[in-house]
């Protein structure tokens, strides 16, 4: 009836930004503003960095485009990002928001490392590798599980859980990489790991390797379950109106820690696919922040898996792109980072915009919903 | 009550000349013509959707017109937002307060007209009891907003229109909030501004209501102004032009007899529950409903009805007691095992209780995803052919694929029916079933009901809407502070004597 626009409800959970995420489902076109207007909003940036930003954007987009090599190479840089950004759009779906997957990634690296450089040198790549895969899958999905706990058990805002235990993982990692497992040469990595748990390159010259394919298959079913099974749609009435998929009879709860896990394991395996697939040790850079920027290609997708796809296919050139114009056009190569931040501000921002338009004036007033109070039961519903 | 009375020099205090607003598609007002005269009440009458809010909304400049004007006291003026409204002196007061609830009456009051950065808060306590007395609009101007009912927070409200020197004062839907009592009060109220010669514009859905307190009536249906009539206008009539036909009221067939040690299906015992901050909000409840038996719950919101649906449909813990469906404990249970005993559950607050970002057709098998899962996933042709089913036999007026939200309040009531009722539940707990419908959904609401009750379910069914409940119900129970305070057969049961036990006044036997 007769309601006023809704006023956004500030709270722990059920803030105004990440219902507007929730159910944000953007669009290809809404993306492809947020670029448009990122790369506007990132030029005086580059004016200052010294080149001009026709050039420069010619080098971040296209130059990495213009030969098979570096083609094959912006999927080598896609493939961390499309399995981060499966993790991260997995959670955020479930309304989950995992803030967490480059510390599950960094621990899915060190339990890769740890089955690749014990294990023995005989045994064969057809039984190391799923070792590895499984060891960084249930490594990721155990450092997502504390904070999933605190969220399930006590209400405790996993953004700020996970988040934190990001930098937590590094120092482990780097702990690990001067400690016990510091290579006898003396540089602060961990010995190579075995041949037999390499992933093995798809093409000749080409460093692009088989976690490329994983990461697509996972895509694949992460798309299935979403959309096809009676636990994707749970997860996504829980993600969208908590309280109803309670009223429905739905195990919010253990949806969530489901989620969570899930999220954990597939940045985890992230995380083996770079130790495996490129590095073939464990070093204190072996994520160049590709949890951090799953959270952008998850958004930019607008959290369904082809959108993923796509994202991390465009910041995977970008992130070719912006060495090449390094060397090319003598700009930092952080400035990859600033565009890919702005795009992320651009994203949410152009997100906010039209979740506000539609509720002020695509809808009559006498239709106009009540105030979105999805968690006020939790305190006080059944665990 | 009698006929307009003008101004003094004839001219209406506000006159809307061919209001037209576009949603979309959708003609929300469509060159809709409107006056009111000063010491006049002028009743907007209408369905939901019909336009009134829409309409009202342009007057205090929340929405903007896509064509049309507005006059008052005979001179155009443009309306931009509230602030142009309420410098023409239109104030309006919603359902949804606008009041900070820690504050005092008199700091909400200054807080309206607040200039600059310092606040005199004995000024401002002083203002309050003046325009208290000015208007006899008994208030304490220091008490907290959040202490007082809600009779007494619109109060707080229409004084702080009045405070801005409003002329003309719209209410929405006021009466939606309260109890018979502060209803009368209200109206006393109105009575006292209209003989200061205010302009009142009174948005209503209960015909009731617009005929006791209007001097002329109205009626918008979709868009257009269907006509304007005495407020003294037959019921009848006004329904007939308020749904374009004439509306036939539901009738409760005679009880089943029952058996003196029949055991009843929904048993309540006993049962107490804490509210929102921990404070007990139903007290030792004990109610039983037997089959083909409907069993009202009366009381003013806030005396435990809430929380004692929360308990029977799985979302909240009582602190003691039991409840039972044929047998079956339930209390404390999950919504899953509710559901499992044999419990439908349409709770109030019908929005939260479905997943407004997902289509019909998924939200219909929410409760039940397993019965439509597959090996192969979900089985989208079992889950699109129950859609469609259900759609029809329910008349929700919806395709499978559109999602809840855009659905109108009926529509979406009716998919919340449709998925409980599909299942033939043998209990059936149900709370505010109508409200915020139109009268034809409400009739078809009511309807449903009733057709379970025939069919043998045992439903208690929660509603503040009292002729809905002494319509239905074999029983009433009335609620007062988390305790039952009374008993009674329906047709023992007038809306006086509701009313007060409704208000703690008497304890019945």
């Amino acid at each position: 009836m007769s309601t006023p626009a809704p006023l956004p409800k500030v709270g722990s959970r059920g803030s105004a930004l990440r219902s507007t995420i929730a159910a944000s489902g953007s669009t290809l076109g809404l993306g492809l503003l947020a670029i448009l207007v990122a790369l506007i909003l990132t030029s005086p940036v580059i004016i200052i960095a010294g080149a001009s930003p026709i050039d420069a954007y010619a080098n971040f987009f296209l130059v990495p485009l213009s030969s098979q090599f570096r083609l094959l190479e912006v999927l080598v840089a896609a493939t961390p990002l499309i399995l981060t950004g499966i993790a991260v759009a997995v959670a955020f779906r479930g309304g989950y928001w995992n803030i967490g997957a480059e510390g599950q990634l960094l621990l899915g690296a060190i339990a890769a490392t740890g089955v690749g450089i014990s294990i023995p040198a005989d045994w064969p790549p057809i039984v190391v590798v799923p070792l590895m895969i499984l060891a960084g899958a249930l490594a990721g999905a155990a450092w997502a599980l504390v904070p999933a706990l605190l969220r399930t058990r006590l209400g405790i805002d996993e953004v700020v859980t996970t988040l934190l235990l990001n930098p937590v993982a590094l120092l482990f990692v780097k702990a690990l990489v001067q400690g016990p497992w510091r290579d006898p040469g003396g540089i602060t990595e961990s010995p190579p790991i075995v041949e037999a748990g390499h992933l093995p390159q798809l093409m000749d010259k080409s460093r692009l390797h088989l976690g490329f394919l994983l990461a697509l298959v996972l895509l694949v079913i992460a798309w299935w379950v979403l959309s096809r099974t009676g636990i994707g749609l749970r997860i996504r009435a829980v993600g969208l109106a908590p309280h109803a998929a309670r009223f429905a009879g739905i195990r919010v709860e253990r949806t969530l820690l489901g989620v969570a896990l899930a999220s954990g394991a597939i940045a985890g395996i992230a995380g083996v696919s770079e130790v495996a697939g490129i590095q073939f040790r464990l070093t204190s850079g072996i994520s160049a922040g590709y949890g951090y920027t799953g959270i952008v290609v998850a958004m930019l997708g607008g959290l369904s898996m082809p959108g993923v796809l796509l994202s991390a296919l465009f910041l995977g050139d970008l992130r070719v792109g912006t060495n090449k114009a390094e060397s090319a056009l003598d700009i930092p190569s952080q400035i990859g980072a600033v565009v890919q931040g702005v795009i992320l501000l651009c994203v949410v921002g152009l997100l906010a915009i039209r979740r506000w338009r539609i509720s002020r004036s695509d809808r009559p007033a006498d239709e106009a919903e009540p105030p979105a109070e999805d968690e006020r039961h939790l305190e006080n519903a059944p665990a | 009550m009698g006929s307009a009375t003008p101004g003094a020099d004839g001219l209406p205090a506000v006159r809307l000349t061919g209001i037209t607003k576009r949603f979309g598609d959708l003609v929300a007002n469509d060159g809709v013509d409107l006056d009111v005269g000063r010491g006049e009440v002028h009743a907007l009458l209408g369905e939901n959707g019909a336009g009134k809010t829409t309409l009202m909304r342009i007057l205090y400049g929340l929405t903007s017109a896509d064509a049309g004007a507005v006059e008052v006291d005979g001179r155009p003026v443009t309306i931009r937002s509230p602030k142009d409204a309420i410098a023409a002196g239109i104030g309006m007061v919603t359902q949804h307060f606008s009041l900070v609830r820690p504050m005092t009456v008199a700091e909400n009051l200054a807080l309206g007209r607040a200039r600059g950065a310092r606040l005199d808060l004995e000024a401002a306590r002083r203002h309050a009891r003046e325009a208290s007395e000015r208007y006899g609009i008994a208030v304490d101007p220091d008490a907290r907003v959040g202490d007082l009912s809600v009779g007494e927070q619109q109060r707080v409200e229409i004084l702080k229109a009045l405070a801005r020197d409003c002329r003309v004062l719209i209410l929405d839907e006021p009466t939606a909030v309260l109890v018979p009592q502060e209803v009368d009060a209200l109206f006393a109220t109105l009575r006292r501004l209209i003989a200061d010669g205010l302009a009142i514009v009174f948005i209503s859905h209960k015909l009731g209501e617009v005929r006791a307190i209007s001097h002329r009536v109205s009626v918008l249906r979709r868009g257009v102004l269907v006509g304007t009539a005495p407020g003294d206008t037959d019921e009848k009539e006004l329904a007939r032009m308020m749904v374009g036909r004439p509306t036939f009221g539901v009738s409760r067939p005679d009880p089943i007899a029952h058996a003196a040690d029949e055991p009843a299906v929904l048993q309540v015992t006993g049962l107490s529950a804490a509210g929102a901050h921990g404070l007990p909000a139903v007290r030792d409840v004990s109610i039983a409903v037997r089959a083909g038996e409907i069993v009202g719950i009366a009381g003013v919101s806030g005396n435990g009805q809430t929380e004692l649906v929360e308990v029977l449909t799985g979302m909240r813990r009582p602190t003691a007691g039991s409840a039972t469906v044929g047998g079956t404990p339930i209390a404390g249970a999950s919504p899953a095992a509710v559901m499992a005993a044999g419990l439908g559950r349409i709770p109030e607050d019908r929005h939260a209780s479905l997943v407004l970002d997902l289509p019909v057709e998924l939200n219909l098998v929410m409760e039940r995803i397993a019965d439509f899962t597959g090996p192969g996933g979900l089985d989208h042709a079992a889950i699109r052919r129950n859609a469609v089913e259900l759609i029809a036999r329910f008349r929700i007026k919806a395709r499978p694929e559109d999602r809840v939200g855009t659905l109108s309040g009926g529509n979406i009531q009716k998919v919340l029916l449709a998925r409980v009722l599909a299942r033939e539940p043998r209990a059936i707990v149900i709370a505010q079933p109508t409200r915020g419908l139109d009268v034809g959904a409400s009739e078809y609401v009511r309807g449903e009901i009733l057709a379970r009750r025939a069919a043998g379910a045992a439903i208690l069914l929660v509603s503040e809407d009292l002729d809905e409940l002494l319509t239905l119900s074999d029983r009433v129970v009335v609620l007062y502070e988390g305790r039952v305070v009374g008993e009674m057969p329906s047709e023992k049961a007038d809306p006086e004597r509701l009313g007060l036990l409704m208000a703690g006044r008497e304890v019945a036997a």
